[in-house]
């Protein structure tokens, strides 16, 4: 196999991953025309709130398809590259997809020009991803990411949400989407302090979770039987990294103790 | 009308191929050797910005001597094959022996069919899972395409580094060791000594997470060169 050479400043978009594929023909598809039932599985609450040293991304783990649980599992916290990580909400297919897409567009951009793009950059690319899924999601397969990061420029932890539309907010403070965001962001209205710690905002991100899954039969709790937990990860100057399952299994159960 | 001056292959062939190596033996070398923990490659570069190292893949690293516009765009198109097949399939089908096929083609290809060769040559390493399963290829400006172990030097002083590096080689240095080593054999073959910022040096390593790419500092390179 010959390798086809770049050619220059004809070449448009020279580093963008998503556009080669498109060229090519292999940029990930659905057609919306075929989307007017919509019974595949939906990924539910997640959230993410500012510390005083970066990030804290918390997502429950339940797929649902109707009224059915599809998937009890599910990640759906991703690092999207070394300073941020990405969590979604909505069809879970088209979403995982998307989160695929924006992880390898950032390393390829990484490799290719030897520096990474700026968190706002990383925001505004994931923003147009979602745009790209706009005939879906007036079919009802919406896709909501939701996005935050370590901004190396200036030392900060930054959120971003987004709608179906592919409109970009940047949060001052915590954001969450999804089926159980609202009572999510209730709870962590009533939580949230700009200075607090890693641990702090962990136990504070786990709790919104058990909250939401009260009144959300979409979101899933910690499942002590079966050993299920929250996915938490934390970005900061050291970069992504993820919570391990024993410290969030032990947060779980003194949360669900404390609240029975 | 005028009659088209005939040119036998053989002369055609060696002409073009007089021509890349003239362009080749102009830049300075690159080595690469195998380490205990991964595979190191050294050049000499005084540039900050313009790479000749640099990572493709998890494991895979890339490395060009010649031209810089002929050699980097082999590094965009390789880099694009990669990501392309890691996407499409899984990540751990992306190895350094396909991606060095299609290197060896392209540059065929470009010996054959185009007016001019290109005027590099490549060096594409993989650090595998065990020491043994390490890869080192070599691309020359003609698409042929060698398989090496231990260590490979390309470039003009690419029969002098091999020459001192044969003598000198041990398997299974830590990275200093092995640092010190390619430094050392390109001071011997150039006869001069070579200030730590004058290099450009990266490694592809086990163990360090999924991107085993990284490239060292002239810190790292004073650290290895004082604790020698």
């Amino acid at each position: 196999m010959s390798l086809d050479l770049p050619s220059g400043f004809d070449d448009r978009h020279q580093s963008s991953f998503t556009d080669l594929i498109r060229r090519t023909g292999q940029l990930p598809t659905w057609d919306p025309s075929a989307a007017d039932r919509t019974d595949a599985p939906e990924a539910t609450t997640v959230l993410a709130l500012k510390t005083a040293d970066g990030v804290v991304m918390v997502g429950d783990r339940r797929a649902t398809m109707g009224n059915l649980i599809a998937h009890r599992r599910m990640d759906k916290v991703f690092p999207a590259d070394e300073f941020s990580a990405v969590a979604i909400a909505g069809t879970a297919g088209i979403a995982m997809e998307l989160v695929k897409l924006f992880q390898t567009e950032l390393e390829h951009y990484e490799k290719l020009e030897g520096n990474r793009l700026s968190l706002e950059g990383k925001a505004n690319y994931l923003g147009a991803l979602v745009r790209n899924q706009m005939p879906l999601a007036m079919q009802g397969m919406a896709v909501v990411p939701l996005f935050c990061g370590f901004d190396e420029s200036d030392g900060l932890g930054r959120i971003y949400t987004y709608d179906v539309v592919g409109g970009r907010y940047e949060e001052v403070d915590y954001a969450a989407t999804g089926s159980g965001g609202l009572n999510a962001r209730a709870y962590l209205r009533s939580q949230y302090r700009d200075d607090l710690s890693h641990e702090e905002a962990t136990e504070a991100g786990i709790e919104a979770i058990v909250v939401a899954a009260e009144e959300d039969t979409a979101t899933g709790g910690p499942d002590l039987q079966r050993d299920i937990y929250p996915i938490v990860a934390l970005v900061d100057a050291d970069g992504y990294r993820e919570v391990a399952d024993e410290e969030v299994a032990r947060l779980s159960r003194e949360i669900v103790e404390r609240q029975s | 009308m005028t009659m088209p001056f005939y040119v036998p292959p053989e002369q055609l062939m060696q002409d073009r191929a007089e021509f890349a190596r003239k362009g080749i033996a102009k830049g300075r070398s690159i080595l690469a050797l195998e380490y205990d923990n991964g595979i190191l490659i050294v050049a000499e570069n005084p540039s900050r910005a313009l790479n000749k190292i640099g990572e493709v893949y998890d494991n895979i690293a890339f490395a060009g001597v010649g031209k810089y516009n002929e050699f980097e765009s082999l590094r965009v198109a390789g880099i694009r094959h990669a990501d392309v097949k890691g996407f499409n399939y899984g990540r751990e089908d992306v190895n350094a022996k396909s991606l060095a096929n299609a290197y060896a083609q392209t540059l065929g290809t470009v010996f054959t069919n185009q007016p001019k060769p290109f005027e590099i040559e490549l060096l594409v390493a993989e650090v595998g899972k065990e020491p043994e399963d390490n890869r080192l290829f070599r691309i020359r400006y003609d698409g042929t395409l060698g398989d090496e172990r231990d260590f490979c030097a390309i470039g003009g002083q690419e029969d002098e580094l091999t020459a001192v590096l044969r003598e000198r080689y041990q398997a299974g240095l830590p990275l200093d060791g092995a640092l010190n080593m390619a430094i050392k054999a390109f001071e011997a073959v150039e006869e001069r000594t070579i200030a730590s910022n004058e290099w450009e040096a990266a490694v592809v390593e086990r163990g360090g997470g999924r991107r085993s790419f990284r490239r060292l500092s002239p810190e790292d390179i004073e650290a290895a060169r004082s604790a020698d």
